[in-house]
């Protein structure tokens, strides 16, 4: 399985990697994504130009109350940085549930959430975090929202020329508890359904509560509705029901040889609950 | 399309070559440099067959390209053992082990298993399974590679 042919940058600076993509070059970041399509020739890039040894986007740093990880961060790096361990550990977390030692070792945070997979992980933990996406271009930065740059199936607002730059995730204060549940496709490790929970109480009820949701249908979502049904109330286990029942009410959930659009409901319904229940226990 | 000159250290051995781009690592490996103790079992980055180390690092080197390692080093199976033939602690515990029958997949399993123990030197049963989630063997059954595994961390691999 050999690639169509194409040319290679290693670049020296983010400066000069921006100016080679908004010529039309493409990233390649972590490649456990892109080079698999490129054999398969599904995916026939001319120039490709190496993000992923960039220095100027390795990093994790605490900036103004938030945590500021540059794109080219890998998993490994994500799941073992104490920083985001102590101050954020759902995206920490998240990373333990992709592929394996080896795709951990090369998948990148920017990679996944540019590539927009509808069943990559990430992006329902970012939902959840109410996370923000930094995208530079040759010419500037701008700033999103993942309700805003998540539009659909592998796609996202990002522009040509433009890459995703940085993710800014929030400090947690310490009675935030989070989770992510993921049921696997046995064969591809991937999320047939996957859930992030972020929850905080006081005085007995939910004074805070975001869940991101992959897997289910084309685009990564926040259940708004599920956390309107529990915002202001106790976390009775009927309570977390009824509302987890909520999480794929109007949404036109994916069907494939794997699961059907009611069996793939069916999981979301269930993996709800379980990462509530998961987030809860975690949170003081 | 331009080829370019890449200058990579594997086994400790500084190697050149003007390569194209798209030459996969693993092909790098095995037909310009004639390693061929890391394999190619799916081509797809599924079995870890073609697992080696990059900069300390285990990757699936079907699924990079040669021109992404300039400048890195690199271990494959075959500079796993010390330079008089002492084999390296996870080889010696296949061994002694019998974690392996057909050993298509051995390379790839000692070199994932090395960094698993590297980073978790007191795995349980299920961190070893989870941590050889990316390698596929056709023969074993799996319970002699993780018999082998924790055998090799308790003898500080
Ligand atoms: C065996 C295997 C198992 C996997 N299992 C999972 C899993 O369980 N869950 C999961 O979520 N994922 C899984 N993945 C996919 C993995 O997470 C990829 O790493 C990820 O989808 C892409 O990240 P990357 O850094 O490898 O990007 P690449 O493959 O380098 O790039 C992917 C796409 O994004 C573009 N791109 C890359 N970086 C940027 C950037 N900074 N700005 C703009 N565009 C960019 C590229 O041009 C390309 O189109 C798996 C992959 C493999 C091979
Ligand atoms: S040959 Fe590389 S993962 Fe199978
Ligand atoms: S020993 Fe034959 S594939 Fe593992």
């Amino acid at each position: 399985m050999i690639a169509n042919a194409f040319d290679y940058t290693a670049p020296q600076s983010l400066d000069e990697a921006l100016t080679l993509i908004g010529n039309g070059a493409k990233p390649l970041s972590g490649g456990m994504s892109l080079i698999p399509m490129m054999k398969l020739r599904l995916a026939s890039p001319e120039h490709l130009v190496d993000l992923g040894r960039l220095k100027e986007l390795s990093y994790i740093r605490e900036q103004d109350g938030e945590l500021h990880i540059g794109a080219a961060i890998t998993y490994y790096e994500l799941e073992s940085s104490t920083l985001l361990l102590g101050k954020c550990p759902l995206i920490a977390e998240t990373a333990t549930h992709i592929g394996d030692i080896q795709v951990r070792n090369m998948g990148t945070l920017g990679g996944s959430v540019a590539h927009a997979d509808p069943a990559a992980d990430y992006p329902a933990t970012l939902q959840a975090l109410e996370a923000k996406i930094v995208l530079r271009s040759a010419t500037g930065a701008r700033t999103l929202s993942t309700k805003d740059f998540f539009l659909d199936t592998f796609t996202t607002a990002l522009e040509p020329g433009e890459i995703v730059a940085e993710i800014i995730v929030p400090i947690e204060p310490g009675l935030t508890g989070t989770s992510y549940q993921k049921f696997r496709q046995p064969a591809s490790g991937f999320a047939m359904v996957g859930i992030a929970a972020r929850i905080r109480q006081q005085a007995g009820t939910l004074s805070l509560i975001r869940i991101g949701v992959t897997g289910l249908s084309g685009s990564s979502y926040r259940a708004t509705n599920v956390e309107a049904a529990l915002e202001g109330k106790q976390p009775t286990e009927e309570n977390i029901r009824a509302a987890s029942a909520l999480v794929g009410d109007g949404v036109d959930a994916s069907a494939d040889l794997h699961a059907s659009a009611d069996y793939r409901q069916h999981l979301a319904t269930i993996y709800t609950a379980k990462a509530i229940r998961a987030a809860l226990s975690r949170s003081a | 399309m331009t080829k370019q000159i890449i200058s990579v250290t594997i086994n400790g051995a500084r190697q050149t070559h003007e390569v194209e781009p798209r030459l996969l690592l693993i092909h790098y490996l095995r037909e310009t440099l004639g390693l061929t103790g890391a394999h190619i079992g799916c081509e797809t980055s599924l079995c870890g067959a073609c697992t080696v180390e990059l900069n300390g690092k285990a990757i699936k080197s079907c699924s990079m390209f040669a021109v992404q390692a300039n400048g890195a080093e690199i271990l494959t199976i075959e500079g796993l053992a010390s330079a008089d033939g002492k084999l390296h602690p996870m080889q010696e515990a296949f061994w002694n082990e019998h974690a392996l029958q057909c050993g298509f997949c051995t390379p790839g399993m000692i070199m994932v298993s090395k960094q698993l123990v590297e980073r978790n030197p007191h795995p349980t049963d299920v961190e070893i399974r989870e941590g050889l989630d990316g390698n596929l063997c056709r023969c074993t059954g799996y319970q002699h590679i993780v018999n082998a595994v924790r055998a090799a961390a308790k003898a500080g691999a």
